[in-house]
């Protein structure tokens, strides 16, 4: 990242790296300036406690942004990952239940997941239906698949053994695994989105597909790959739900594509596809948990909390769409 | 005195630098079919553009029937009265035909509610002077002539007095262009006066009364149809100096007998069909012909961005099998594409990532990852090559001059080393500077054995650039020049047909040869 923005010093003109990194700047500097604010208005903000508890809540969503942020980038959208976050819990949890072995749940419940985004990936590229369309049947169908597994009541795991559990609640000298295992996720995907060649194509893609298509690049390929790793991912951050709390719940993860979708779009991924980073996405869940934790901690009713979120969207996009129109003339 | 109906006086038009019009005047009488001549870029399209209230003139007075207009948009053309029918098929594709037809009507009218039965009654019965199209059917489902009739039908509902028809039969058959021909003069019969361009001579000297030329956004001359011969009209349309600089072409006799490319009988079984062409090394082949004659479609054909149905392609003599894009990239057949913001460039994504983008396996190391700084070298190295003017590699491509934007495209193609390189449009919409920097480009890239193909709209670009020009009419090669026979007037007949003959016989010799 160092290494990209000074190569970029040179340039006169507003190259989109260096508008990321502006943005991821202001993030940085809105984040910030929050939590000097909150740490005025309430002493419980500045504790280890608290930071642990907001980064231990956003760490798993975090997981599920990664694959958004990179669907986004190619020009699509899943309105399924909640769905599929919680179908993955309820699958591993119910196998389990059932007598295999978590592990093995675990690794069915999200190669179940992958399926699922190969069947949207199917419905998009041959069948030729828009990722919205697709993803929307898809929430509601793998919603229901959630409920027909469960029979609509919650799956109690707490026979789950020690080591699995510890995947989701224990930690290493006292940083959460849940936390390390976010991280490594985010700088994995981090890397590869600017390095591998696979992942390049995702750009080309969603900057101009016909331009990539013009190019050689088997662009219904690519989303297709896309559209299966964003749910792959959203199948492995709900084994580690299922760990973390040792239960599967039917109705786990409904609104959650929301909060996922804002994260990616705060953090500057366009929905026209074509741009977007992993840090951006990643700051953009960060600072959405921030005002969450900040609301909760001033007794602000929770009737509340989802229209100041929406607003913080709102403006953030604004932000978003008028340097792009700057950038554009 | 004469009373004209329109009066434009003294038009001028800027997009930034570029003067599409300079104090351009043409005056319209009522009851007469008016024709406008020029060469694509000659500023009709634009001038007609202004008359129809789409763009406003920068300078300049526009009188309709004697009184000083200003035509703020659309609907301010249309109540003064002044129709026109697009060029391009500007219609509703989900809509049915009826509800087409009537678009600027309804928009107008006042009631809440559709009267969908006398709607349809009345599109009807306008359709049926043109053609029995069912106005329940859906445009989209309709083939291109008959969308073409449809906005023609569309037009005709309007209460004009003016009504100007843009190369209104680019897409009609014979019979509906002898059907639109008696529609126009029963126009000119009830008193409505008609603007009509067209390439096509014969179209011209057939229906029109009088002619105005244009050429380079300049009113040349205008004259009655009935004193002035079809050479008369080419002469004033091309008549310029060449005042730009074209690299030297190939000397005499130093033409290679070694083909880099043949096409043989290709078709697609739409658009184009039995095309040959030959590019033999170190030459550059022009393409001409009017826009929509097929061009750019052969050029996707033989590139494999659109299926043929039948003919094969031979590079060094081989025949290849090419069904889509990767397989012509790998054969070594690259495309440039005339759009090229739409499907040429990647406009936010960084210079490197542009040029490497047909060359990213040679730049993948083993574990699927891309080297950076092979990468970055190999945009360096082609910016240097091509003198693209840049801050750095890593600035996006939109910061870009169009001049030095198409350059990256370029520049993307020769990353993978190609044997031929079609390129359509190459300088469309490129300042002077910049332009010729790239026609001395073309001309090192094809001395250094490349094969070059150069479709242009351009003729002095054409006749300048290339060494040999083939001309494609209604999807067939009509004629092919070479360097004593290439001259802009032999390149407009070919295009227009105005002397199909010479050209059949043309064609009838190049098969016996």
């Amino acid at each position: 990242m160092l290494a990209e923005t000074m190569g970029t010093k040179a340039v006169r003109a507003p190259s989109w790296k260096r508008l990321g990194s502006m943005r991821e700047a202001g993030l940085i500097a809105i984040i910030l300036a929050l939590c000097i604010a909150m740490s005025f208005a309430s002493p419980h903000f500045l504790t280890l406690g608290n930071f642990r508890a907001m980064l231990m809540s956003f760490s798993v969503e975090g997981i599920v942004v990664v694959g958004m942020t990179i669907l986004l980038i190619v020009g699509g959208i899943d309105l399924a990952v909640g769905s599929v976050v919680c179908f993955a819990m309820v699958l591993s949890g119910s196998l389990f239940l059932a007598g295999l072995d978590p592990w093995s749940a675990s690794l069915i419940g999200i190669l179940a997941s992958a399926l699922i985004g190969a069947v949207m990936g199917f419905f998009v590229t041959v069948v030729g239906l828009n990722h919205f369309i697709t993803s929307l049947a898809g929430m509601v169908i793998v919603r229901g698949l959630c409920l027909i597994i469960t029979k609509g009541t919650p799956l109690s795991l707490f026979t789950l053994p020690p080591a699995f559990k510890a995947v989701g609640q224990g930690s290493f000298h006292g940083l959460p695994y849940v936390i390390i295992i976010f991280v490594a996720v985010v700088v994995l995907f981090d890397f590869l989105l600017r390095r591998a060649t696979a992942l390049r194509k995702v750009f080309y893609t969603g900057s101009n597909e016909k331009a990539a298509l013009y190019s050689g690049i088997r662009t219904n390929h690519v989303k297709f790959w896309v559209t299966v790793l964003c749910s792959t991912l959203a199948g492995f951050a709900g084994v580690i739900y299922m760990s973390r709390f040792g239960a599967a719940t039917p109705t786990f993860g409904v609104g959650m594509e929301l909060n996922i979708i804002a994260a990616a779009v705060i953090g500057g991924a366009s929905l026209n596809g074509g741009s977007g980073t992993i840090l951006g996405a990643i700051l953009g869940i960060a600072l959405l948990s921030v005002v969450t934790s900040s609301l909760v901690l001033l007794n602000v009713s929770v009737y509340w909390q989802d229209m100041i979120k929406g607003c913080i969207l709102l403006g953030a996009v604004s932000i978003d769409h008028f340097l792009h129109k700057r950038k554009a003339s | 005195m004469r009373n004209p109906v329109l009066d434009i006086r003294n038009v001028t038009k800027h997009f930034g630098a570029v003067k599409a019009l300079t104090g351009v005047s043409f005056s319209l009488d009522q009851g007469e079919i008016h024709a406008i001549c020029g060469e694509n870029g000659a500023g009709k399209s634009t001038l007609m553009n202004i008359i129809a209230g789409v763009l406003q003139p920068d300078d300049g007075e526009i009188f309709v029937e004697g009184n000083p207009v200003k035509i703020a948009s659309p609907s301010a053309a249309q109540a003064l009265g002044l129709g026109l029918v697009h060029q391009e098929i500007a219609l509703c594709p989900d809509a049915s035909v009826a509800e087409n037809i009537f678009m600027a009507t309804t928009s107008r009218q006042r009631s809440l509610l559709m009267n969908y039965r006398k709607l349809e009654r009345e599109a009807q019965d306008v359709m049926n002077r043109l053609a029995p199209i069912d106005v329940r059917r859906k445009v989209g489902d309709l083939p291109i002539s008959s969308q073409q009739l449809v906005e023609i039908a569309k037009a005709l509902t309007l209460d004009c007095r003016v009504l100007i028809f843009d190369e209104p039969t680019a897409a009609l058959t014979e019979a509906e262009t002898r059907i639109l021909f008696e529609i126009i003069r029963g126009l000119k019969a009830n008193g409505i006066s008609v603007i009509y361009i067209s390439h096509r001579m014969a179209e011209i000297f057939e229906l029109c009364d009088r002619v105005t030329v244009l050429r380079d956004g300049r009113y040349v001359a205008t004259g009655p149809v009935a004193d002035l011969t079809p050479d008369d009209v080419v002469r004033l349309m091309v008549g310029r100096e060449i005042t730009q600089l074209y690299p030297s072409k190939q000397a005499e006799g130093e033409r290679s007998h070694e083909m880099v490319l043949s096409v043989r009988a290709l078709g697609d079984g739409q658009r184009f069909q039995g095309v040959n062409i030959d590019l033999t090394k170190g030459e550059i082949l022009g393409i001409g012909g009017l826009i929509g004659s097929g061009r750019t479609e052969i050029a996707e054909g033989i590139c494999g961005l659109r299926a043929i149905t039948s003919g094969e392609i031979l590079l060094h003599g081989k025949p290849q099998a090419i069904r889509n894009y990767a397989d012509a990239v790998k054969a070594g057949l690259v495309y440039l594409s005339e759009d090229r913001k739409g499907s040429g460039v990647f406009l936010d994504l960084s210079i490197a990532r542009n040029i490497s983008v047909l060359d990213l396996d040679a730049l993948t190391g083993r574990l699927g990852l891309i080297d950076a700084g092979a990468e970055a070298a190999l945009a360096s190295d082609f910016a240097r090559k091509l003198n693209i003017r840049m801050g750095s590699v890593d600035a996006p491509v939109s910061s870009l001059s169009g001049g030095n934007q198409q350059k990256v495209a370029i520049a993307k193609q020769l990353a993978v080393q190609p044997k031929v390189i079609v390129m359509d449009e190459p300088t469309r919409g490129i300042d002077v500077g910049a332009k010729s920097e790239i026609h001395s480009l073309l001309r090192e890239l094809a001395m250094s054995g490349i094969g070059i193909i150069v479709i242009s709209s351009e003729l002095p670009e054409l006749l300048g650039l290339c060494d040999r020009v083939i001309v494609i009419r209604e999807g067939t090669v009509a004629g092919e020049l070479d360097a004593e026979a290439m001259n802009e007037e032999a390149v407009i007949r070919l295009a227009s047909g105005v002397n199909a003959q010479n050209a059949q016989n043309r064609r009838a010799s190049e098969h016996a040869a």
